[in-house]
């Protein structure tokens, strides 16, 4: 019973951080209908800024964030300028590539860059600091990621729902045309949307990077999670993507104890068990699916 | 068309040159016989070439003229390889048929997986091929009855044929591999089938509506797919020897075929041949400098995505009157 109940906490734990990085993942689709396959490549390229900026300054990599998610942020904004406004639009098929292009660019550049040996950002004694309930120990680090992504999370629906930006937002998702003749500039919005999910990634980029070992490969796993958090969760629904977080993270941590090696595996079992049972995910906005 | 006319009476005809199919005919007889002049190296290369050549017709078929892309083609390189190793190995069946098995393994895992992936639409559905290679690789992986992670060698089986006869199979098993690849889709997409499949990539409801089975044409094309992409993983590694779940499940092989096709010409029968030429060049050219052949040619391809969408072959035939494989039932006005 403990046992169940300890896997149940650390699938939940770890189900934080899948949250957070989906959301980065499901923002960009959201707003932009750029599905983004670099996201795992952008999460590692996070963690690196962070043993860069470590390496540099010598800060601890927590502090690090408040200079990682800015230059994040700058770096989506000029992204979607630059590139990706050219080919949103069209078919939803050409970022996908563009963007698959960049994921394939970035991590061979990182191989070049900083080898492909793993690394990983230390963040002191509170990475192994815990808090004891009865016989349960609960990580005092994977529970920071949990807060740390409900306040993400509430963040942006306030900033969606409560804000002038968040209105332009929804008026310019719902109908760009429109939007554009009510005199917004769309072009602008959309690089102010791939900012912003660069910025959340940035957050959970370095999270990453402290709580598990990173090389320029593993951006793809994390893409295919982030990306298994947002289908299981439900296409097009915030808090189904939290909710699709949670029940990935579980999954795993199950198929973890029962091999090492099946962590993932258990992961991806999941996931197309829920294409073929209900592809709508958990909690679908309409009956559109995914 | 007017009400009662039928293509052929109508004034139209398809244009089908002659050109095309004679220059590939030549090209074919003219490259079966590097095996009698030719060395073990340019041999492996050009193998390489037609594998690469394959599998972009595949993916040119599912995205170019289909509208769903993949990025898991890794899938099926991995279960045609593993299909021809495993029954090379524990079946007893010579290398050499095994290739054919191991088409007939990755595209039945694409007919098992396909309802599934179905319900993912556009970008999602290609994540979603990405997933479907990760599952055979862990579980490949993790399991010794597979090799695991160390792999299978063919060396056990090999070591009976003699090298020469061995070069030269797998050779002219894999130029047989490419050419019909490119006759079959040619051919397909100038079926009844291949106007049925444009009008689904063009638009799904309206293609329902004048009576295409969109699912039903779905599933074939990426069976199909599925089945060539499984021949040419069985061909590339039967040239190598030597198989890993983490070369033959790596997301690279996606990234080379996508460039080869962006690169050369999408939507073209063409452009995955010439995309293959420019792949193989840069990558033997920048060989000394480690990945950057890779670099290079993703920033290729962003740079062709945004600029130039049709590619090298859509820009010659903007500019040149020459169609050698015009799939797009390029109609003519019968002159009178």
């Amino acid at each position: 019973m403990v046992e169940w109940t300890d896997t149940l906490i650390q699938g939940i734990l770890l189900g934080g951080f899948f949250a957070l990085s989906g959301l980065g993942l499901s923002l960009s689709f959201g707003i932009m209908r750029i599905v983004n396959i670099a996201h795992g490549d952008f999460l590692v390229v996070a963690a690196y800024l962070g043993v860069v900026i470590v390496g540099l300054v010598g800060i601890n990599p927590i502090i690090a964030i408040a200079i990682i998610a800015p230059v994040m942020y700058a770096a989506g904004y000029g992204l979607q300028r630059s590139l990706l406004n050219k080919a949103v639009g069209g078919s939803e098929l050409t970022p996908l590539l563009i963007t698959f292009g960049i994921s394939i660019i970035l991590h061979n550049v990182l191989q070049e860059v900083f080898s492909a040996d793993f690394k990983s950002l230390d963040a002191g004694s509170i990475e192994i600091a815990s808090i004891a309930i009865g016989n349960i120990h609960i990580g005092l680090f994977p529970l920071s990621i949990l807060v740390v992504a409900f306040v993400v999370y509430s963040a942006l629906y306030r900033i969606m729902h409560n804000t002038r930006f968040g209105r332009i937002v929804r008026a310019t998702v719902d109908d760009p045309e429109v939007s554009s003749l009510m005199g917004v500039d769309t072009k602008k919005i959309y690089s102010l949307g791939m900012a912003l999910s660069m910025a959340i990634i940035g957050i959970a980029g370095a999270l990453y990077g402290i709580k598990s070992s990173f090389s320029p490969m593993t951006g793809g796993d994390q893409l295919l999670f982030a990306f298994e958090t947002v289908i299981i969760g439900g296409m097009g629904s915030i808090w189904g993507t939290m909710l699709g977080g949670m029940a990935l993270g579980i999954s795993q941590i199950i198929g973890f104890k029962i091999h090492a090696g099946w962590g993932a595996f258990a992961g991806h079992l999941i996931f197309f068990a829920f294409l073929f049972v209900k592809p709508s995910g958990l909690l679908a906005k309409g009956d559109q699916h995914a | 068309m007017r009400e009662g006319e039928t293509l052929s009476n109508s004034g139209w005809k398809i244009e089908t040159p002659l050109i095309g199919p004679a220059l590939l005919a030549l090209l074919v007889i003219a490259l079966a016989a590097v095996p009698f002049f030719g060395g073990t190296g340019t041999m492996r290369l050009m193998v390489e070439i037609f594998a690469m050549i394959a599998m972009a017709q595949a993916w040119n078929l599912l995205a170019g003229y289909t509208g769903f892309v993949s990025v898991g083609q890794q899938a099926f390189i991995g279960i045609g390889a593993y299909g021809l190793f495993m029954v090379t190995l524990k079946g007893g069946i010579d290398p050499f048929s095994s290739v054919l098995l191991g088409g007939v393994c990755a595209g039945l895992i694409g007919a098992i997986a396909a309802p599934a992936l179905f319900h993912l639409r556009g970008p999602y559905f290609a994540i979603g091929t990405w997933v479907l290679a990760e599952l055979f690789r862990i579980f490949i992986t993790n399991n010794d009855y597979f090799g695991g992670a160390s792999g299978l060698t063919l060396a056990r089986v090999l070591r009976e044929i003699p090298r020469d006869f061995r070069n030269d199979a797998t050779y002219w098993i894999a130029l047989t591999l490419a050419a019909s690849t490119l006759v079959l889709v040619y051919v397909l997409l100038r079926s009844r089938f291949g106007l049925a499949i444009r009008t689904v990539r063009d638009n799904e409801s309206s293609a329902e509506s004048v009576g295409v089975n969109v699912r039903g044409v779905k599933f074939m094309v990426f069976v199909i797919a599925s089945f060539i992409t499984g021949c040419a993983g069985a061909v590339a590694y039967l040239n190598t020897m030597f198989v890993t779940t983490s070369a033959a499940f790596s997301i690279e092989w996606s990234a080379f075929i996508i460039f080869v096709v962006i690169i050369g010409g999408i939507g073209t029968i063409e452009g995955p041949v010439i995309g293959a030429l420019v792949y193989f060049f840069l990558r033997e050219w920048l060989a000394d400098f480690g990945t950057w052949y890779i670099i290079t040619l993703g920033s290729v391809a962003i740079a062709v995505i945004v600029w130039a969408p049709d590619g090298i072959w859509g820009l010659i035939a903007k500019r040149y009157p020459i169609r050698l494989f015009p799939a797009g039932a390029v109609m003519r006005k019968k002159s009178v």
